[in-house]
């Protein structure tokens, strides 16, 4: 519900293209005004990725970050999926483990860099784990939580029809849990990026994360800063918008309805 | 009551050639054509037509919330420019605030009036629709009917001129829906406001209303208007109701055999 | 002879006993002798409390918390709320902050400290990116789902503009926007502990890194991811607390 009348379609372009252009302008006369000798303006930032593009590294560190990121949240999900299925499906489980989830999972993948430096020394298992940890929890509760919400008619039904219990999980509550769980997934790639920031930071040598620190660090070339800054932020929306693309298919696009 | 009580005395509404044409992503599809209809002041009139033709679309018009392709719409000789609280609509379900009290609810429009008075009224609707005890309590606290009644309470408590029901018994169950329509009468005949109740099913109609008004299916107008002319309370299986009910379902092209 | 209630009840806390006891023995057994097993964390927090830095760390790490998220809750819900409601704001403003959204506060580490300089005014500008996106998103999609039902009613009623706003959309929108801040709060815990690693010189975060720097000392560092877990737990049911209020349960209950 909000208040105008139905906008007409070629709104759906001008209103963002002409609130970016506002942003880029806003920037650009707030660093020339200011005088600034270091915080770069918005055609800085473009050279800055014009020559980390030519120099390789752009895609270098991209695939670095990449590949991280799809090690550790397809390990949470390999992983995390049928853990959390498992606890949905038997709340005498759920009950025993879920304190210890609720006692682990506020404490940030960053707290656990120096045990995890410890266990596996510095590089990319260490980024990977971090990775996986933070990915983890997110895939669990909503596979929990997704099991919970199967509707008790469905289950009826299936008995009704003379499945057995694995059939059952598999035929009637792991597709009706499905549109959850894939929320759950997204969600927790999103974490999963922002969290892959935090660990490249610490733990290893390349990656987008590791670049936004290096490159302050050697030189204060924050237009590189910014740049980098810039790609996280258009990768992580990419596969944010890909895993929403998922949830159009049609034998899941019934449980997002309410999705605008 | 006779029937010289129902005459119409002076008219509340008076819709003219009303349009509705509704665009969406270049489609346009008409939804209301050419529809005439005159309202008296203090008249029980029920829109009927099947689901979908429009009859909601014709009553939020009427009441303001959406404005017609062409045509014109006058309450009390003035063009209808927007929602009023002179006419309270009564939305299909859930139309009630959940996050406010039995009494919340009922006082909510009537911020223009001292708390003394707000009490009052508040008291005395909880009264009329049957609320007695529940003051208190939450909406999701209550049944379908109790609902209903809830936002009916609401709806008189500012003292509209008219009232604007759509389909509003619709979620609850057959018994339900007997014993609301006899409240919705005996509210009625205390408060007299003029009402206009769309509904689907024509049985309501002819208990309920004085004229029934017979939409045609999309794009709709007015196909019929037929005079109830029964004293209530109305006997259903009475002969003159069942001829004038067989009518409109013949209007509507359905036969009364199943 | 127990009853069966009270062993139900006790299964999670064998559990975690039982975990507790591996983590011991896997703590003794290990070639580098460092990691701690739960009894030198528990020592670990003995010790912090002797030093009297126990109470000290926990309020500097709630008082970044507090400031970082309140101040993105003050910013975002009323414009989150604003652009929800005006479609055409909406339509302009969804790509920038789709594209702000993924960017990890850590990446805003540098910037932190270019505008901010090194210290508080850092970690809280993070605490607050950090809330600010989800925030302002939540209270976006809290907006549109109100049901065109209610705010018809209340045009209906004869509301001004400034009373429908009081009287329908923020009761409407309010079980929404708590479980959003409840969310966000458990993020903002989280970012603290990275957020406190620009030199600030106190606090859970700068714990867990001066400790591991000034000596090895991996008890503290354990001592204090267990704290920040029991914390962050209280603060999450404090929040579901709220959500038990009689006037905003009808918000949770229909699923």
């Amino acid at each position: 519900m909000n208040s105008l009348a139905e906008p007409r379609k070629w709104e759906r372009f001008v209103w963002p293209v002409l609130a970016s252009a506002l942003f880029l302008l806003l920037w650009h006369y707030s660093v020339v005004w200011s005088k600034t000798k270091v915080f770069p303006a918005p055609l800085a930032v473009e050279k800055g990725l014009a020559e980390l593009a030519r120099k390789g590294v752009l895609w270098a560190y991209m695939g670095d970050s990449l590949r991280r990121v799809a090690l550790g949240f397809g390990a949470a999900a390999v992983i995390g999926i049928p853990f959390g299925l498992t606890l949905g499906w038997y709340p005498a489980v759920n009950q025993v483990v879920n304190p210890v989830m609720q006692m682990l999972r506020p404490i940030s993948p960053i707290a656990w860099i120096p045990v995890a430096i410890l266990l596996f020394g510095v590089g990319n298992v260490t980024a990977v784990f971090l990775i996986f940890l933070a990915a983890f929890f997110p895939i669990v509760v909503a596979c929990i939580s997704g099991v919970a919400n199967v509707p008790a008619i469905y289950r009826r039904a299936g008995r009704n029809f003379g499945l057995t219990a694995p059939q059952l999980l598999a035929r009637v509550v792991f597709p009706a849990a499905l549109p959850q769980i894939l929320v759950g997934l997204r969600i927790s790639l999103g974490i999963a990026w922002l969290v892959m920031v935090a660990a490249e930071m610490i733990a290893v040598d390349s990656g987008l994360g590791y670049l936004v620190i290096d490159a302050r660090n050697s030189g204060k070339r924050y237009d590189l800063v910014v740049a980098a800054m810039l790609m996280i932020g258009i990768i992580g929306l990419l596969l944010d918008l890909c895993f929403r693309r998922l949830g159009n298919i049609k034998s899941v696009r019934w449980g997002f309805r309410d999705e605008s | 009551m006779t029937v010289a009580e129902s005459v119409m005395t002076e008219t509340k509404l008076s819709a003219q050639h009303v349009q509705m044409v509704f665009t969406r992503d270049g489609k346009s599809t008409p939804v209301l054509n050419d529809v005439n209809l005159e309202v008296g002041k203090g008249e029980f009139l029920c829109i009927v037509g099947p689901s979908g033709c429009g009859k909601s679309t014709l009553l939020s018009t009427i009441g303001g919330f959406l404005s017609p392709s062409s045509g014109e719409v006058k309450i009390d000789g003035q063009v209808v420019s927007g929602p009023d609280p002179r006419r309270i609509f009564v939305f299909q379900e859930r139309g009630v605030f959940p996050w406010l009290t039995v009494e919340g609810n009922i006082e909510f429009g009537l911020f223009k009036l001292s708390r003394s008075e707000r009490r009052s009224r508040v008291a005395h609707y909880i009264q009329m629709v049957g609320l007695q005890g529940f003051e208190k309590s939450y909406p999701a606290e209550l049944s379908g009917g109790m609902k209903q009644r809830l936002e009916v309470a609401r709806a008189l408590a500012v003292n509209p001129d008219m009232l604007l029901l759509d389909e509003p018994f619709g979620a609850l169950d057959s018994i339900t829906r007997l014993i609301m329509r006899g409240e919705l009468l005996r509210i009625w005949r205390e408060e007299r406001n003029t009402v206009i109740f769309v509904t689907h099913d024509i049985d309501e109609a002819v208990q309920l209303a004085d004229r029934v008004a017979v939409m045609s299916g999309r794009p709709a107008n007015i196909q019929q208007i037929v005079k109830i002319d029964i004293p209530h309370p109305r006997d259903i299986s009475a002969p003159r109701y069942l001829e004038l009910r067989n009518g409109i379902l013949e209007q509507l092209g359905l036969a009364h055999q199943v | 002879m127990p009853d069966n209630g009270l062993l139900i009840r006790l299964r999670p806390i064998a559990f975690i006993v039982a975990l507790l006891i591996l983590w011991q023995f896997a703590a003794g057994r290990s070639s580098t002798h460092l990691l701690p097993g739960p009894w030198e964390a528990a020592g670990g927090i003995v010790d912090l409390v002797r030093h009297g830095l126990f109470l000290k760390y926990v309020v500097a790490s709630l008082f970044r918390v507090t400031w970082g998220f309140l101040l993105a809750a003050v910013l975002a819900i009323p414009l989150g709320l604003t652009i929800g409601w005006y479609r055409r704001a909406e339509m302009a403003l969804n790509p920038l902050i789709q594209i702000f959204r993924p960017i990890s506060p850590l990446a805003w580490i540098p910037i932190a400290i270019l505008w901010f300089g090194v210290g508080d005014a850092s970690s809280i500008f993070l605490i607050f990116l950090s809330c600010f996106f989800p925030l302002i998103l939540t209270a976006i999609n809290a907006v549109q789902r109100i049901p065109a039902v209610y705010v018809n009613a209340g045009r209906n009623f004869g509301l001004s503009p400034a009373n429908l706003v009081w009287r329908v959309l923020y009761p409407a929108v309010l079980p929404q926007l708590i479980t959003g801040l409840r969310i966000t709060l458990g993020v903002a815990w989280i970012v603290v502990v990275a957020a406190e690693m620009i030199a600030v010189n106190s606090g859970l975060g700068f714990l867990i890194v001066d400790a591991r720097n000034a000596g090895n000392r991996y008890d503290l560092v354990v001592a204090a991811m267990a704290i920040i877990g029991v914390i962050g737990l209280l603060l999450d049911l404090g929040m579901r607390s709220l959500e038990g209020a009689k006037s905003l349960r009808w918000g949770y209950s229909e699923d």
